[in-house]
């Protein structure tokens, strides 16, 4: 077990660059994952079908084979993904801003693949709002921008809660694939590294990246639960 | 009732194909080959059990790479045979275990091999774990690059920060890499195979690809137009073979296996029908390290 404090810098910087991606990942697939929502709830059709399909699509491809695109289908077209060195940003989390697209490549994965659940979290959240209210608010006038603002999404919120945090806990142990195309240095990776090259044997290594995985993931659910007790619906 | 019946065929077709799964061993040859042995080592128990499990590279071009024939082919694999018929067990009684870079010693300490034979380079901390035999080559690492770059020209090129290089997880070359870049962060990429990071290469992701000398000439072998080598093999990588840290005796069996080898020709004849098909130089044979 000797290997957990022999290599705790490579622990260490393994659950840093893990938690980066994460907390990348999970913005943009909040955001992404509104804006589907949004689509999928509109009343213009074309608009619907836009969100149904991409929510079909991403959500019953398996993250590997997203990833597969991201990381040698993007090359392949000839991106590299620069959009995503957004100036501030790459300074803050560097590996954005470097000339290797991999990082970038992977989050794109995330973000794509995680969005479709955020999306059809959110909705479950608005399906639990109860439709009168939306008939009364457009019944006042309020258009579907209104509607949404001011009736539907603050509470449609308190119901989406759970499955989000559910979401995103399930995104930060997809998060474990990023290793395997082409980012170098988080903790899945890290494993690998430390069980080939270095010849440690896997079973302490192994614990210590579930530790790594379990401070991500352990807090998020208890303050879920609590934010259930203080928040959710009362039925 | 209908979810029954299907789940009741499922369950037969699973039973059905894990039956047939199981179902390639058909008895054992009663020959004992016509070596004797000490009793109770290594050796014997592989002659009279007239089988033996080899762990070798699927994926390593002219070293261990599973072809369209099954079987596995290559310089490691050829070295293997030639230890098996030493031991008195005929080629066909082989079974060839995958065994990438991260589980070799585990496959050796858990006895699911009886040796290894796979690029594996013989150091320090593997001896930990496990013995090498060997070695019976002297790789060294060296660096791949597109055919017109010419500012790539050994592993000093990468200490200004700027150019980017590519290897595999958990492999010796990853390893002394890092000491030569500047920045892992941005300047190293690691795929689980090395083909991987060729095709990175050559879509302009990475500016160089680094491992040892003769898997990166089986590259260029294939596709001379691209590619070469930038510079010489700045690094020695013996290869060895891997067995039971506490097989002394098995070890010295296989040392002993390697010199005769050397000194009758099927050691360079093993790696003319090989590896050196790529052009790549065999050199003198390295001296085995008994320790």
């Amino acid at each position: 077990m000797n290997v957990l404090i022999d290599k705790f810098d490579v622990f260490a910087g393994g659950f840093w660059l893990t938690l980066q991606i994460c907390v990348l990942a999970a913005i943009g697939a909040l955001i992404l994952g509104a804006i589907v929502a949004v689509l999928r709830i509109s009343p213009v059709p074309p608009l619907r079908a836009v969100g149904t399909v991409y929510v079909n699509v991403f959500r019953n491809m398996p993250l590997t084979v997203v990833m597969f695109f991201a990381a040698f289908g993007l090359p392949a077209l000839g991106s590299n993904a620069d959009f995503l060195r957004i100036p501030v940003l790459d300074s803050l989390f560097n590996r954005l801003g470097t000339d290797l697209p991999y990082f970038r490549f992977a989050l794109i994965a995330l973000v794509l693949y995680t969005a479709a659940f955020v999306c059809e979290a959110l909705r479950s959240g608005v399906n639990a709002v109860p439709p009168g209210q939306a008939e009364a608010a457009r019944s006042l006038g309020l258009t579907f921008g209104q509607n949404l603002r001011h009736v539907v999404l603050p509470q449609s919120w308190k119901a989406s809660v759970v499955p989000l945090g559910s979401v995103i806990i399930a995104m930060i142990k997809n998060s474990a694939l990023v290793g395997f195309f082409g980012v170098v240095g988080d903790l899945s990776q890290t494993a690998d590294q430390l069980t080939s090259a270095e010849g440690y044997a896997f079973i302490p290594v192994a614990i210590g990246i579930s530790i790594g995985y379990l401070i991500m993931t352990v807090p998020l659910g208890a303050l879920l639960d609590r934010l259930e007790k203080r928040q959710a619906v009362a039925r | 009732m209908r979810i029954k019946r299907v789940a009741a065929v499922a369950a037969v077709a699973a039973l059905a194909l894990g039956l047939t799964a199981c179902g390639g061993d058909d008895g054992e040859d009663a020959g004992s080959g016509s070596k004797s042995f000490a009793a109770g080592s290594t050796m014997e128990k592989l002659n009279k059990a007239q089988k033996i499990k080899i762990g070798t590279k699927f994926d390593q071009p002219g070293f261990g790479q599973k072809g369209l024939s099954g079987k596995p082919e290559g310089f490691d694999v050829e070295i293997a045979k030639i230890i098996v018929k030493e031991l008195g067990i005929p080629e066909d009684k082989i079974e060839y275990v995958e065994t990438p870079s991260k589980v070799r010693e585990d496959v050796i300490v858990n006895g699911n091999v009886d040796l290894v034979a796979a690029t594996y380079t013989i150091n320090d901390k593997r001896k930990e774990r496990i013995a090498f035999a060997g070695p019976y080559y002297e790789a060294g690492q060296n660096i791949l690059v597109k055919k017109d770059d010419t500012t790539i020209t050994g592993p000093d090129s990468f200490k200004d920060g700027t150019k980017k290089v590519c290897s595999v997880t958990g492999s010796t070359p990853a390893e002394t890499i890092k000491q030569y870049v500047k920045d892992v962060g941005t300047q190293l990429v690691l795929f689980d195979t090395y083909d991987k990071c060729r095709d990175a290469l050559k879509g302009g992701q990475v500016n160089a690809v680094t491992t040892d000398n003769v898997i990166l000439l089986g590259y260029i072998a294939k596709d001379e137009a691209s590619f070469k080598l930038a510079g010489t093999n700045f690094t020695k990588e013996p290869y060895g073979i891997g067995v039971k840290k506490e097989d002394a005796d098995f070890r010295s069996f296989i040392n002993d296996t390697l010199d005769k080898a050397v000194a009758d020709g099927s050691w360079k004849k093993a790696w003319d029908d090989t590896a050196g098909k790529f052009g790549a130089e065999l050199g003198a044979a390295p001296t085995i390290n008994r320790y």
